[in-house]
């Protein structure tokens, strides 16, 4: 029982990237976040004059957000935005909006 | 300790089923059913109809309750007020999410909610059963406070304009016919109240109004707050650049009462006279939220628990937006009630389904003041989850406001609106 108790601890614990893909709907809850200014799943309106994000290739949107996070892209408001979310968030957003069609 | 072993044996169990079913169909898990009901369609009640519809696949009955036959935006009304935009610039209409997304929408006034049947009183006398409840009624005021306005008389000549629609463009009126060298009185009561930077872009836009059509005329700002309450700096700068000698403001300046037929606003130690007095009143949740029986926080605001937005007291009552006692540094905006009501449609579904909500959410805000009429600035923030305080907390480091003002971030601002209206009704 002490060696399943370390391998539940380990199973709880073992790092953020496991407990972050445990929810299933956790990519689609962050990508949510975005469609207030980038449409409801990253289709933005057109002529809106904001990015539109659904089927953008995941590397490119990645970066940008990386880019944003971490100082290295200047913008108005994303690079304050961006520093909200961890590493892994990010991910899961741009891998979400990438398969929207 | 056994017990403590097979507890966390189970949750463990849990947790593996969570994991194994990651890799199924990534619409969700067990499918939600019911009928959930929202009262309000505003940035959180249209958002909270549309996403239940559609993150269910269409398998939830959702029927939305609005009294106004549209939506009309408060977020872009002071534009029109200054004469920048129409009223058809900021009213939408509700058709899409009935004919596209397949949301009932009925146009009433609910009287009264029975939360132990589940059912809730329209004023036409019918009944709406509901397994859950999405309430986002927004505020009402606390007339009582202002004992000179509390009456329907006063009301209709001293105006709030913080309700979107006929009042919006009875103020328009006002400020047309104020004299040449008038004074147009703003007076804000003390946080929180609905869109904390709102009353510092109102008097920004009549100022604007006033230096291209009445330059003899002033706006005095009257707050009951001890400093701007939001984007100080980048307001402070903009009056003192664009208005000088036209915005006066005046801190520690609270409302005490109104005398209606002079229009003069009466504070602790001071009369000043209006040619327009424009009054936000004090704020609580409205009514049907406040008199529901909801737990609420210093007698104002709905307790709400941050994993699924259901009431602290209440189950089966989801509560969205300006109702709520909010998070630390949460404003009560547009923006925000529109990712609340994501992270309760989202919540919802799996508790429809027997599941536990998302225990992990998120959520950010943005808001955009126009301080002419073209340049805006901005405010963001973003918020995760805290287990420990079991509330959404501002993530340090993240969020701030604009270095400063520009017309690229008032396109932004054009454009926000356009994409946060689409991402609630279209």
């Amino acid at each position: 029982m002490k060696r399943l108790s370390a391998l539940v601890t380990l199973l709880l614990l073992g790092g953020s990237p496991l407990a972050q893909t445990a929810d299933p709907e956790r990519a689609r809850n962050l990508a949510a976040t975005c469609a207030n200014c980038h449409g409801t799943n990253g289709h933005a309106v057109a002529a809106s004059g904001i990015d539109p994000l659904a089927g953008v290739d995941k590397r490119i949107s990645l970066q940008k957000l990386r880019d944003f996070k971490s100082g290295q892209r200047p913008g108005t408001i994303m690079p304050q935005i961006a520093k909200g979310y961890s590493d892994e968030q990010l991910e899961l957003i741009a891998t979400y909006l990438a398969a929207q069609k | 300790m056994a017990d403590l072993d097979r507890r966390a044996f189970l949750k463990s169990s849990a947790l593996a089923g969570a994991l194994a079913l990651t890799g199924c169909a990534g619409g969700g898990r067990r499918p939600a059913h019911g009928h959930v009901v929202v009262v309000g369609g505003g940035y959180g009640g249209a958002t909270a109809a549309k996403y239940l519809r559609m993150w269910s696949g269409r398998g939830v009955d959702v029927t939305l309750v609005e009294r106004s036959p549209r939506f009309v935006s408060c977020p872009m009304s002071n534009l029109v007020i200054a004469g920048q935009r129409s009223m058809a610039d900021i009213t939408l209409d509700y058709d899409r999410l009935q004919s596209h997304w397949g949301v009932r929408v009925v146009h009433g006034e609910v009287l009264a909610i029975d939360t132990a049947a589940r059912s809730l009183r329209l004023a036409d006398g019918g009944d709406l059963r509901y397994d859950r409840l999405v309430l986002s009624p927004g505020i009402d005021f606390l007339w009582q406070e202002i004992p000179g306005l509390d009456n329907a008389t006063a009301q209709g000549s001293i105006l709030h304009a913080w309700k979107a629609g006929a009042q919006t463009v009875a103020l328009r009126r006002q400020l047309e016919a104020m004299p040449d060298d008038g004074v147009f009185v703003l007076s804000i009561p003390r946080a929180p109240y609905r869109c904390p930077p709102g009353p510092y872009e109102r008097a920004c836009l009549v100022a604007d109004y006033c230096k291209r059509h009445k330059p003899r005329a002033k706006v005095l700002v009257l707050d009951a707050n001890d400093e701007i309450v939001s984007k100080k700096g980048l307001f402070a700068k903009a009056w003192a650049e664009l208005y000088p000698g036209i915005i006066e403001y005046r801190p520690q300046s609270e409302l005490r009462d109104v005398h209606v037929a002079t229009k003069t606003a009466r504070l602790d130690f001071d009369e000043v006279r209006a040619d327009v007095l424009n009054v936000i009143p004090p704020q609580r949740a409205a009514d049907i939220a406040a008199t529901s029986g909801l737990k609420l926080i210093n007698q104002r605001w709905v307790e709400i628990d941050w994993l699924s937005m259901e009431s602290s007291s209440t189950p089966g009552v989801h509560v969205l937006g300006d109702a709520i006692f909010p998070a630390p540094t949460m404003p009560k905006s547009g923006h925000v009630a529109n990712q609340q009501a994501k992270l309760a449609a989202a919540a919802i579904l799996r508790l429809l389904a027997g599941e536990q909500p998302d225990p992990a959410p998120l959520l950010m805000n943005t808001c955009y003041s126009f301080v002419d009429a073209r340049s805006a600035i901005h405010v963001a923030a973003v918020f995760q989850y805290e287990p420990a305080s079991r509330v959404l907390q501002p993530v340090a480091g993240a969020g701030g406001v604009s270095n400063a003002r520009s017309e690229l971030e008032g396109r932004i601002a054009n454009g926000w609106a356009q994409n946060i209206w689409a991402d609630m009704l279209s």
